[in-house]
């Protein structure tokens, strides 16, 4: 297990310098110079524009610029926003946690209603149970999801008007948030209702995040499924007279987990670094949209940072992983 | 009355080219204490039969007898829970792959224990005594270190006689073994049929033994049933069997043993078994007999009457094997 760590941190190692390059590189690939973006329609001197290059390192060669990035990282400096001139750390762990509660929200979502979902399919296979589930398996994948997010707020924050339109908090309520989560810190201000109010808020843009990674997973839990249920031991259990709960729940599902448990990896990923459209349509205030914002003013220091730190978030979540499959496949943790 | 009772057995599975029989009209009856040996070719339906009997097919198989008994219940009308009371603990069944009939991500300790709390009422640390006795019964060395162990860590071998502590755990009526030793080494293979006949007879439990090996025919069973191509074409007590096959297929396959060839070549059986689309109109076998007539490529042939081993032939043989099979 110790070895295995090692070899997964030298590989995370590797990977983060290589993302530390990308990301330098990626946002300068972008045509548009981050300091005539900044004087705006203005425009400025010839004089105040080489100034400004001087001042933020851009009159330097290019591999002197990534070196000074790179050991500011390594350093724990991963430089100031051009726009606000705070520092992105701050930024990012301001606004981080508000994504992180989100993409929880769905991923916890979509697993407890994905896995049964595809175990009940498998079961049934081919018949109504079957075809009724992984057809709006299917819808869901492929719905377009600000087109989803638009009619759930039409029906049930329009027409029924359970549930707000956007934001994290009702205007009612103003707390202290410490942990950044609203459902903590609302618990935490002890104030009535906003408990409630978070929870409110959470539930269509967690129903429209989770779409997508319900659909994935049910239907990789099915596959895994159907391929497991066709395995001798399956048989062996059930000529032991054990019941079809704890057949299909426990013999087959645990076997089917490692596939599964990749694809929730892999959702978790995209949720964290991907859920701009969400955050934008339910204004809410997670790094999804402050990235693209700052992607359009060319805000360098913030690309490259929020960048290296969703991919940072997403390596851990994929270690993790890897360990899962040792936990729950006996097989895999000797062969390591 | 018998055991298990099996009366004109058919099974059809659904395939993607049409309805295929791998089962046709098969009886099987097994006495408590008997061992009875089904012996036959890979396709011959011999272990479809017996899955067929404890409910195990998958849902593209369709399974319809005259009757199916067994111990005196009627196996064809029971509800599903009601079923699972007799699987496991009165019936219980042991596979050809040891390795993949123990399911990889739980100790065989658990799987030993499961059997046991499904049908017993054993308390924790009763379920454990009891799993490390039936571990000792089928000779696993260092039993307590071994209940902690995942199938992959074992060999073959030993996960056999897992299957096998996890069959007789609840001390069934009958075992049925398909192909239990095919998948092991030869050294493995007979010290696994020593230690099944041992506890059969210790147990007085009833035995069907699924195998395509003469040999282990000859030395484990009382009875043995031939099937080919989803027929029984012969029933026997094993002495008679061998010293008068009535089928000629029977007496092509004992003819066919290393151990009885008297010439240097071992004699064959010409052809293969018919499949799904090429089966003969009347009798199965008749494309690869050496006796067959118009009469045998035309009609369906009979069913013998017991002295004449049973035999679903038109002209059973009469004299003993060694003579016939030249």
């Amino acid at each position: 297990m110790l070895r295995f760590l090692f070899s997964r941190l030298a590989t995370f190692f590797v990977t983060f310098v290589g993302v530390t390059l990308i990301s330098f590189a990626f946002i300068r690939v972008i045509p548009g110079d981050p300091i005539i973006v900044m004087a705006g329609e203005r425009g400025m001197s010839q004089e105040r524009y080489e100034e400004l290059s001087r001042q933020y390192g851009f009159d330097q060669p290019l591999l002197t610029q990534f070196w000074d990035y790179l050991t500011g990282v390594l350093q724990g400096d991963l430089g100031q926003s051009f726009v606000t001139k705070k520092p992105v750390w701050d930024e990012f762990f301001a606004l981080f946690p508000a994504t992180l509660e989100l993409s929880l929200c769905a991923i916890i979502l979509a697993i407890a209603l994905g896995i049964p979902a595809g175990v009940i399919a498998a079961v049934n296979r081919g018949k109504f149970f079957d075809r009724a589930l992984m057809s709006s398996a299917l819808v869901g994948y492929s719905m377009p999801i600000f087109w989803w997010a638009l009619l759930l707020i039409i029906v049930f924050s329009g027409n029924l008007g359970w549930t707000p339109v956007s934001g994290r908090m009702g205007l009612l309520y103003y707390f202290p948030t410490p942990t950044g989560f609203m459902l903590i810190d609302s618990l935490l201000s002890g104030q009535d209702g906003a408990f409630t109010s978070a929870i409110r808020h959470l539930i269509l843009p967690t129903i429209v995040l989770a779409t997508i990674p319900l659909a994935v997973i049910a239907r990789q839990t099915r596959s895994a499924m159907l391929e497991v249920l066709s395995e001798d031991y399956i048989r062996t259990a059930r000529a032991k007279g054990l019941k079809p709960w704890r057949i299909n729940g426990l013999h087959a599902l645990r076997n089917a987990m490692i596939p599964v448990i990749t694809v929730i990896g892999l959702s978790v990923g995209t949720l964290l670094a991907g859920a701009i459209l969400t955050e934008t349509i339910f204004s809410w205030p997670g790094i999804g949209k402050w990235m693209v914002d700052s992607i359009f003013r060319r805000d360098y220091p913030v690309v490259q940072g929020g960048l290296l730190l969703v991919a940072v978030v997403v390596m851990i979540v994929n270690l993790i992983v890897d360990m899962l499959y040792g936990l729950i496949n006996p097989r895999i943790r000797t062969r390591k | 009355m018998a055991l298990l009772n099996i009366r004109n057995l058919s099974v059809d599975f659904a395939t993607g080219g049409g309805s295929f029989r791998a089962v046709d009209g098969v009886d099987v009856t097994v006495e408590a204490g008997e061992v009875l040996a089904i012996v036959g070719e890979s396709g011959s339906g011999k272990s479809v039969s017996m899955l067929a009997a404890m409910g195990l097919l998958p849902w593209t198989a369709t399974v319809t007898a005259d009757e199916l008994t067994f111990d005196g219940k009627d196996l064809r009308n029971l509800s599903p829970s009601a079923r699972r009371k007799v699987i496991g603990r009165d019936v219980a069944m042991i596979f050809q792959e040891p390795m993949s009939s123990l399911n990889p991500c739980f100790t065989v300790g658990f799987q030993i224990r499961e059997a046991l709390a499904q049908h017993l009422n054993l308390d924790r640390a009763a379920r454990k005594k009891r799993a490390l006795e039936l571990m000792e019964m089928v000779g696993i060395p260092a039993p307590e270190k071994r209940l902690n162990a995942f199938p992959h860590q074992l060999s073959g071998g030993m996960n056999q006689r897992v299957m096998i502590a996890m069959a007789i755990a609840c001390g069934p009526k009958l075992l049925i073994a398909d192909e239990p030793t095919t998948a092991l080494d030869v050294t493995i293979q007979a010290q696994i049929l020593d230690l099944l006949t041992g506890l059969q007879r210790d147990a007085g439990m009833g035995l069907i033994l699924i195998t395509h090996d003469m040999g282990v025919v000859a030395e484990t069973a009382h009875r043995v049933a031939v099937q080919y191509a989803g027929w029984k074409v012969e029933d026997q007590p094993v002495k008679d069997l061998f010293q008068t096959p009535h089928h000629p297929y029977t007496a092509a396959l004992l003819a066919a043993l290393p151990e009885r060839a008297t010439e240097r070549r071992l004699p064959t059986i010409p052809g293969v078994v018919p499949g799904q689309f090429d089966r003969p109109q009347g009798c199965l076998f008749s494309p690869r007999c050496a006796f067959a007539d118009d009469r045998c490529r035309s009609t369906l042939p009979p069913v013998q009457p017991p002295e004449l081993g049973r035999a679903r032939c038109h002209y059973p043989l009469m004299a003993p094997a060694t003579e016939e099979a030249q």
